[in-house]
């Protein structure tokens, strides 16, 4: 009867993000397919791009944790217990991935354009 | 006590699975949006039943939707004045200085659903009976069904010298009247936290909403007073009206030990009884007597009752502890009334013993409009409301305690060894400032 139910979680983040929930799915889907393309065409990764990205990335996982912090009016030194890391790693995580991949992308698609 | 337990058991079916899904769910999202019913996947019941709904808060507004998404046909009628929706939850962050006035207040006419009909008059009088009620503009509406969703009032005018008027000014705050009210307490609270003195909290003896909110305040000011190095200038003393200061005894317990450690004097069987805004007196009655202590800055905290209209009704409890506030006679389980079938109380107006908050809202409508639809086909329903409630209760800036509890006292933990219940959180903090108002509103809509 009372199940965790993926409706809710989408209706809570409509409510949460309005208009802003459907342009980040966008941006997240369009990142990843263009991650796809590129992969697909180069046939593989390229490990120079991928370490630059992976950089950014730090850097990306940095600013998704300040972003939080805004969002919350507090930060990680109000981490209380092992579940607050958890929190802040997963943060970091999604803001180190997602970097990673735009990064990449951008620059695997400028570099693929610039040689045509 | 084995029936008790068998209720537990079926509002608490999936607690190891949703613990497993809190991993998953970055916020923690997910103790909020595990959906209490079934609701909408079941096919709509065809009725022309004639429903009103005396109150358009947060209960009358989650009620109408969801009776949408069930019924096909069936008259759904709003009663409520008010235009604005007010964000109830919120305030506590307005006087605490996070959120401005504006992250509160919306209007009604943003959750109506379609086909509802908003009368925008108060019922003044129930004649459940006559199976009508009559509006402060003098108009009868009949009904087939009656839901009583009228929120309850606070009741400032039995403090003796205290008016709303005050507040903002002879250190007079209060963050329960408005969200102006919340904001005015704030600006006082942070002219205290500059200055230091002495800081008065308490609460009602009556039954009230959120019953955290008074502690969190407590908490909030002392974590400023901190901040800004001014807590040694600083006394703080929390005025009990019992001997506890939680009902739930280990919930009592663990602010007993925060208290200690923030060093927040606690003063019990003090009932707050009036206000001397010139002197900066407040008077309490005490089983010794009547007391009187002096403030610098005080967070008035109202005896709350049923709203005049239900309390003047034969809806109230006739007898027992919910009596004389005139709390509505619903039975706690399906939170229909016990002598009038065809009425039902959710929110803060039920008179069941726990939970008069916005997250047992969440949880009370979805049972009784099971057992409204149920009775509507003319069959009976065995969902039932366990007493669960919720309450961030926030300890520090930044940090809270997720207490979930149930009508026996209980905890129920949605992520039981994921989040600990009793411990101080950044996660809890986190649901409390971003994911508490999104799912509230979804709530508002049927969709959570
Ligand atoms: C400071 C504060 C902090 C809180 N913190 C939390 C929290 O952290 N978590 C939580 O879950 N809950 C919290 N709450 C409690 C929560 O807001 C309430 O429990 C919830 O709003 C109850 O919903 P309701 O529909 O019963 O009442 P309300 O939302 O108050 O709505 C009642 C409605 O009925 C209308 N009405 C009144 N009389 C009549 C009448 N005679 N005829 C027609 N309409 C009428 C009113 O205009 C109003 O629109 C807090 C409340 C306050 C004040």
């Amino acid at each position: 009867m009372k199940e965790l139910d993926p409706m809710v979680f989408l209706a809570v983040f409509q409510e949460m993000l309005g208009p802003m929930l459907w342009v980040l799915i966008l941006l997240a889907l369009a990142g990843i397919a263009a991650f796809a393309v590129l992969l697909l065409r180069e046939k593989g990764l390229s490990s120079q791009r991928l370490v630059r990205a992976e950089i950014a990335g730090l850097f990306g996982g940095v600013a998704a944790l300040v972003l939080a912090a805004r969002f919350t009016v507090s930060g990680f030194s109000d981490a209380g217990g092992p579940v607050d890391w958890l929190l802040i790693g997963l943060i970091w995580g999604v803001g180190l991935a997602g970097t990673t991949i735009l990064v990449y992308s951008v620059a695997g698609w400028t570099a693929l354009l610039r040689k045509r | 006590m084995n029936g008790d337990n068998r209720e537990r058991h079926q509002a608490f079916p999936q607690l190891s699975r949703r613990g497993f899904f809190a991993l998953g769910a970055a916020a923690g999202l997910g103790a909020l949006v595990a959906s209490p019913a079934a609701a909408t996947q079941s096919a709509r019941v065809k009725s022309s039943a004639r429903i009103v709904i005396a109150g358009a808060g947060a209960a009358g507004l989650a009620a109408a939707s969801r009776l949408m998404q069930r019924l096909d046909g069936a008259k759904v009628i709003l009663l409520d004045r008010r235009q604005e929706h007010f964000y109830q939850p919120g305030f506590t962050l307005i006087g605490a200085g996070l959120k401005p006035q504006s992250y509160v207040v919306s209007g009604t006419a943003d959750y109506l659903p379609q086909g509802v009909e908003w009368i925008q008059e108060r019922a003044a009088e129930f004649d459940p009976e006559g199976k009508r009620v009559v509006t402060d503009a003098g108009r009868a509406i009949p009904y087939d069904y009656l839901i009583v969703a009228t929120g309850l009032s606070l009741d400032y005018a039995s403090i003796e010298g205290m008016d709303t008027k005050l507040i903002g000014s002879n250190g007079i705050g209060s963050i329960y009247a408005s969200p102006e009210a919340a904001s005015a307490t704030w600006k006082l609270m942070s002219e205290f936290a500059d200055k230091g003195g002495v800081g008065l909290f308490g609460r009602p003896a009556t039954e009230m909403k959120c019953a955290g909110a008074p502690l969190k305040y407590t908490f909030i000011t002392d974590d400023y007073l901190r901040r800004r190095g001014n807590r040694g200038k600083a006394e703080l003393t929390y005025t009990a009206h019992n001997k506890a200061l939680f009902s739930v005894p280990i919930v009592s317990e663990k602010v007993r030990m925060l208290f200690q450690d923030r060093q927040v004097k606690v003063r019990h069987d003090h009932v707050m009884t009036g206000i001397d805004p010139g002197r900066k007196v407040a008077t309490y009655r005490t089983p010794n007597g009547s007391a009187e202590i002096p403030f610098d800055f005080i967070n008035v905290v109202p005896p709350m009752r049923a709203p005049d209209p239900v309390r003047n009704s034969p809806l109230r409890w006739q007898e027992g502890i919910f009596a004389a506030d005139g709390w509505m006679e619903v039975d706690k389980a399906s939170l229909r009334h016990k002598r009038f079938d065809t009425v039902f109380g959710v929110g803060d107006v039920a008179g069941v013993p726990k939970g008069k908050t916005a997250a047992s809202v969440k949880w009370q409508v979805p049972v009784m409009v099971d057992h409204l639809v149920a009775a509507i086909e003319g069959k009976t329903s065995d969902s039932v409301y366990n007493g669960y409630t919720s309450c961030p209760l926030i300890t520090r800036l930044g940090q809270a305690m997720l207490v979930e509890f149930d009508y026996q006292d209980n905890l129920v933990p949605s992520f039981p060894g994921i989040v600990a219940p009793l411990e101080e959180l950044w996660i809890t903090w986190v649901m409390k400032t971003m994911a508490l108002k999104p799912t509230y509103l979804a709530m508002l809509r049927g969709r959570s």
